[in-house]
């Protein structure tokens, strides 16, 4: 069943077509990897999946129903959450109090001046199973601008899967990571794909990861959608090994 | 309980001490009651101010124009209406927070320098309302021919209007409200997504946080407190006019704030305090006061961007 359908998406600045027509249909519960070089319009097609540009063209669908024309808000109220290249999170706030704002916002508390003592218990619960889920417990009262470049993007994650999302969208998640982080990051995309059969599209330049994780994989080239298909038949495509995989080695 | 709950309580006394004794304490230092409810009053706006700078960081340069609403409220309201000075108060708090709430609404859309240079032009505008308005407001004058009047609480009556101290006192309990409310909107799960926008507002959105609603909210409390504050310095004085509304006022309560430290909840009390007794002292030295206090500014703004407290912390934890 599809997810997340993509119609003929088009992004336009000025005279440069970043992402030109690419249909795309996710299905549920699959973990899609985007890749492509650099400049290809990845983050751009993100962008307009998450609301955060309006396409020049096209349109988007979740869950059967079109969201091309919602708010970032109305697309996170339907289920959906991101993270992004560039590690956005709150950084002068610890581990604990980033997930508590997620937790709080997810169970619809944020215009609360006050709340009771069985929704503290709830959001106290869900930033426990939060920091758990993310490896994040004996950092929890850390401040997350002093805490290591990957364990920064684990906060992100873990903030995004705080507002328990049925389409998670990570750009770039091992981006500037070390092996060990890289194998961290990548082994919790793993379980939370297998154990919540949540819906993942991620992009993702290391092959090794993206070779592990994918269901199937889209390969994006100057905006447009080059090839399709499992990580089998990508590798084999001679097409992407022209444009991508040959000059990365 | 637990050692940073201790700590906090602690600190709390620590203020409240040393404001409930300030008329005492200060008198041998040239302070007297009524210099007291002014650093207190000024503190209180500054601190309301900060509930934008510190804990939303959006910088408005306006706020001048709901202090100066809350006073003119209070001042006409003592004038025409009420011999109560609570009912006066209240009637400058709702002046300053309806027209922040409707002001608010146009900016909140803003960010940074935008929203600072909108919000400069509304204290200019109720600038020139009252400096025109001669029948209501007195214009160039001052709106005068008002005093604060005694306080009756059951059975006593606080002469507030002849007893310095006791107006003093008045303004504590005033300054125990409002700062209570303030402190307890942010430790809210409201005052939490507030801290969100100011961290990382981008963030806050793709959690699905209604940024605008947040901030005009922010706003409105903010403009709510600082009006209080306002309807305070018309009883303080027994007058108001027209300069309260200008960029001026708006760039003292800047100052403070940022002096004593905008992201600590009492540092503006602090700045109030560094600001009017700078003023005091430096008024009596030179007739350009205003230079020395702008360059002490700019150093704290260069070399201490947290301000007094931010600097007097870390000290702490280092
Ligand atoms: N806001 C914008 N305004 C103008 N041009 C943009 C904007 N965002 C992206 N572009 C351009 O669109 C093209 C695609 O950029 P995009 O960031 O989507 O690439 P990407 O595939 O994510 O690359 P990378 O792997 O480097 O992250 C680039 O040429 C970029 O300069
Ligand atoms: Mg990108």
């Amino acid at each position: 069943m599809t997810f997340l359908a993509i119609r003929a998406l088009r992004k336009q600045f000025g005279s440069l077509v970043a992402v030109n027509n690419v249909s795309m249909e996710v299905a549920a519960g699959e973990c899609r990897a985007i890749i492509g070089p650099n400049g290809a319009g990845k983050t751009t097609f993100f962008n307009m999946i998450s609301g955060y540009f309006r396409p020049s063209a096209g349109e988007i669908e979740l869950d059967g129903q079109p969201i091309t024309q919602l708010s970032v808000r109305g697309r996170v109220a339907r289920g959906m959450a991101r993270t992004f290249q560039i590690t956005e999170v709150f950084p002068e706030l610890s581990v604990r109090e980033n997930l508590r704002i997620a937790a709080e916002v997810q169970q619809g508390l944020s215009l609360r001046p006050w709340v009771g003592r069985a929704a503290r218990a709830r959001v106290e619960a869900a930033i426990e199973a939060s920091m758990a889920r993310a490896g994040l417990v004996e950092k929890a009262d850390r401040l997350v601008g002093e805490l290591a470049h990957g364990d920064q993007r684990a906060v992100e994650i873990a903030t995004a899967l705080a507002l328990q999302p049925r389409l998670l969208l990570l750009d770039e998640p091992t981006a500037g990571m070390g092996e060990q982080e890289t194998y961290q990051v990548a082994a919790l995309i793993r379980r939370l794909h297998r154990d919540h059969a949540l819906t993942i599209v991620l992009i993702e330049h290391d092959m090794r990861v993206v070779f592990n994780l994918a269901d199937r994989i889209s390969v994006l080239d100057q905006g447009r959608l080059l090839a399709e298909g499992t990580p089998q038949q990508i590798a084999d495509d001679p097409a992407v090994q022209a444009a991508y995989l040959g000059d990365a080695e | 309980m637990a050692p940073a709950a201790r700590m906090r309580l602690l600190k709390l006394a620590v203020i409240w001490v040393v404001l409930l004794t300030a008329p005492y304490w200060s008198a041998p230092i040239g302070g007297y009651p009524a210099l007291c409810s002014r650093v207190v009053i000024l503190g209180m706006a500054a601190m309301a101010f900060n509930l934008l700078l510190g804990f939303t960081g959006i910088m408005s340069f306006g706020h001048a124009a709901f202090f100066g609403l809350g006073a003119y409220g209070a001042g006409l309201a003592l004038k025409f209406a009420t011999s109560s000075t609570i009912l006066a108060i209240i009637a400058g708090v709702l002046l300053g927070t309806i027209a922040g709430a409707l002001l608010g609404a146009l900016v909140v859309r803003r960010r940074g320098v935008y929203f600072a240079m909108v919000t400069i032009a509304f204290g200019q505008i109720f600038y020139f309302i009252a400096f025109r308005w001669n029948t209501l407001t007195g214009g160039d004058d001052g709106l005068r021919g008002f005093a604060r009047q005694p306080v009756g609480i059951g059975r006593w009556l606080l002469d507030i209007q002849h007893n310095d101290i006791l107006f003093y006192d008045f303004v504590l309990v005033v300054l125990a409200v409002v700062a209570g409310l303030m402190g307890l909107l942010l430790q809210s799960p409201f005052g939490r997504t507030l801290l969100a926008i100011r961290e990382n507002e981008r963030r806050a959105r793709f959690l699905g946080i209604a940024v605008d609603l947040h901030i005009w909210l922010a706003f409105v409390a903010s403009c709510l407190f600082v009006a209080c504050a306002g309807a305070l310095y018309a009883c303080l004085n027994n007058f108001a006019d027209p300069t309260l509304f200008n960029y001026n006022m708006s760039g003292t309560i800047v100052i403070m704030a940022v002096l004593g430290g905008f992201r600590a909840f009492w540092g503006p009390m602090l700045g109030a305090a560094v600001f009017v007794v700078m003023q005091d002292y430096l008024s009596s030295m030179m007739q350009n006061w205003m230079w020395a206090v702008g360059l002490i500014f700019m150093a704290v703004v260069l070399f201490f961007p947290r301000g007094i407290l931010g600097v007097l912390r870390r000290r702490a934890s280092a």
